[in-house]
């Protein structure tokens, strides 16, 4: 049965055997010396028996198919404004970036109106920007021509 | 004693100095503004704003930040008891009987009994800090690498043991947060580990992004896709002041509250929730109407909302003294202070008094700041909630890209957060807590560090870890925790974590 426990104990299984993996690059010095890779290495170990662990215990834990994913479409929304700004942050400028964010969750996502949007996104970019980049000195990136 | 008391006038004569009394005013009004948005708690909160403390010399910026710490957490009772939405984690079981009271008209006197009760255990466990902290830092000074292995080791073991739900996967997002501590150069030898190429990596992960994405990105992709948030019920001003029975009901529990709240803020772990949790618990079974609980009994807010308090203060104990955070709140404490040039440890007391006693002088004034504004300033921070969710947390997330990215300059801190908050998400989802990741990630390196060392010390032999008598008995307990945290596997029934998870979703009253 597919429970919650078994599957998270799985993934954390997985990782700990890509930790084993990429730590082979790495001096694992001895017991009494330890390397740089002794302590990933140890850690995980123990994240491979936790995760053993869970899904061998995980009988009782809900399943799967309980938990709730309603909300995806807004999730997905807003982790890919995250990533746009991670990518756009330097390149365009803090204002255009979050300017351009917000304007996409209230139009897009939220359907707000267009002036509404257009007007939030913008203000709330440039009083973000006065206030940590002029008055508290937070320097903050700036796009082409100094936006 | 004397010495003691010269040391707090001086801590006065810095807290009092008009730009320190702003910066704890300002913070004070932020943490308050904080607690109260649903979403960004104090954890968050102080990640996102640290940013904005850099151009501030050290004192200034630890009052400021430790303002939004104890703001957050009066702030959370207000969302509690009007909108039974608790600000953060914390404010849980303010929620039962502080909403209750509210739909019974008496909203008012709820928050006011908060309030106060939130002053009187700020206060008096403030004094408590400053007795203890400083014995204790006196004490920490005979810790060598093998102590302080055992008491990082120990902390992890606590905070698993604390947290509400199966021990076994708290232990599990431990270890999962010391894995991923151990990304950047290792110290000793200056190897590369995991960086992949990625020079920003080499300092490791930062426990801001960790923070913000766990806690803040992750409960926005959480929350922002459901329904409506519930209605405000919204105070009026001259309801404010409780009758004289409230008055009197609400005396013994906010004592009872406060020294509880503070003694389990000393241990590791998410201390305040567990405080607010066993003050329920204790003021239920101490009642003489134990019926009137969850209906709007006086004493259901009194207790939680002192001992939450209380275990804010108490949770600077080991932080301050033994330069050790217990939970993940104090671990991005410590953080920041350190971005400060300022090392929390037995030298702290020592070397900078000033820094020291004024941050203690200046959680009495906040203590005072936070009482004259949050009874009434009620409206205004209540109207904040007025401000639909779908615009709000398009808001907060601006906030969090802008706070994440500011702290190093880097866009790798944002990405970062963005994979955080994935995890976040996933995880809670899968009903697994994330603080033991976040104190994970700021435990790894000196717990890898203080391993090494002690092998150093004792030419590779394990055995110095249990010929020394403190970490032989730090070990010892921890050894205990272990044992009555796993019990559960084998026996059959609820223990008290488990049913801290369930009143946690509200499931079921403890």
């Amino acid at each position: 049965m597919l429970t919650t426990d078994r599957v998270a104990g799985g993934a954390l299984v997985l990782l700990a055997l890509v930790v084993f993996w990429e730590s082979r690059r790495l001096p694992l010095g001895s017991l009494r010396n330890p390397g740089p890779a002794y302590m990933p290495v140890a850690l995980a170990a123990v994240l491979l028996c936790f995760g053993a662990l869970l899904v061998v215990l995980a009988g009782k834990a809900p399943k799967l198919s309980t938990v709730s994913w309603t909300e995806w479409r807004h999730a997905v929304a807003i982790f890919g404004v995250c990533a746009f700004a991670a990518l756009a942050l330097e390149r365009l400028g803090f204002r255009t970036t979050v300017a351009l964010s917000l304007a996409f969750l209230l139009l897009g996502v939220e359907r707000r109106g267009l002036i509404f949007s257009a007007v939030f996104a913008i203000a709330f970019a440039a009083v973000a920007f006065l206030l940590f980049d002029t008055l508290l000195r937070v320097p903050l990136p700036r796009g082409p021509f100094g936006i | 004693m004397a010495e003691t008391l010269q040391n707090l006038a001086l801590g006065f004569s810095i807290a009092l100095s008009p730009v320190i009394l702003w910066y704890a005013f300002v913070g004070c009004v932020v943490g308050t503004l904080v607690g109260v948005l649903p979403g960004v708690g104090p954890l968050a909160g102080i990640s996102l704003l640290l940013p904005a403390t850099f151009g501030l010399d050290a004192t200034r910026a630890i009052v400021m930040l430790a303002g939004i710490y104890y703001g957050a957490m009066y702030g959370g009772s207000t969302t509690s008891i009007l909108m039974r939405i608790p600000g953060e984690a914390a404010s849980v079981m303010t929620c039962i009987d502080g909403y209750a009271m509210a739909r019974k008209g008496r909203a008012g006197a709820a928050l006011a009994i908060a309030a106060v009760g939130s002053y009187v255990a700020g206060t008096v466990s403030v004094v408590a800090l400053m007795l203890l902290a400083p014995p204790l830092a006196s004490f920490a000074l005979r810790f060598g690498p093998p102590e302080y292995f055992a008491l990082l080791l120990l902390g992890l073991l606590v905070l698993a043991y604390m947290s509400s739900g199966s021990m076994l996967k708290a232990l599990a997002m431990a270890a999962l947060g010391l894995l991923l501590g151990m990304i950047g150069i290792d110290q000793m030898t200056g190897y590369f580990r995991f960086a992949y190429g990625v020079v920003e990596l080499g300092d490791g992960i930062g426990v801001v992004p960790v923070a913000v994405g766990l806690f803040g990105l992750a409960e926005i992709l959480a929350t922002a896709g459901l329904a409506a948030p519930p209605q405000v019920i919204k105070p009026k001003l001259r309801e404010l002041l409780p009758t004289r029975r409230e008055w009197r009901e609400s005396a013994a529990p906010i004592g009872r509250g406060t020294v509880l709240g503070f003694l389990i803020g000393i241990v590791p772990g998410s201390a305040h929730i567990i405080a607010s949790f066993v003050s329920y618990a204790v003021e239920r079974k101490l009642a003489k109407r134990p019926q009137e609980f969850g209906q709007g009994a006086v004493a259901g807010v009194a207790g939680p909302e002192s001992a939450n308090n209380a275990a804010t203060s108490g949770a600077f104990v080991p932080m301050l003294a033994l330069g050790v955070p217990s939970g993940p709140i104090p671990a991005v404490m410590l953080a920041a202070m350190m971005v400060h040039g300022v090392s929390p440890g037995p030298l702290l007391i020592e070397q900078q008094p000033e820094l020291f006693w004024g941050f203690i002088a200046s959680m009495y004034v906040g203590n005072v700041v936070l009482l004259i504004l949050n009874l009434p300033l009620v409206g205004v921070f209540v109207n904040l909630l007025r401000v639909p969710y779908p615009i709000l947390y398009p808001s907060i997330l601006a906030f969090c890209i802008l706070g994440v990215y500011a702290v190093n300059g880097s866009v790798v801190d944002v990405w970062i957060m963005l994979m955080m908050g994935g995890l976040g998400y996933l995880l809670r989802k899968l009903d697994f807590e994330t603080a033991p990741i976040v104190l994970g990630v700021v435990l790894a390196p000196m717990l890898e560090m203080a391993l090494r060392q002690s092998l150093a010390m004792s030419d590779g032999q394990y055995s110095i870890f249990v010929a020394r008598p403190i970490s032989a008995t730090l070990l010892g307990v921890g050894l205990i925790l272990i044992t009555l945290g796993l019990r559960p596997l084998v026996t059959r029934g609820l223990d008290w974590r488990a049913r801290l998870a369930l009143a946690e979703k509200g499931d079921e009253h403890p």
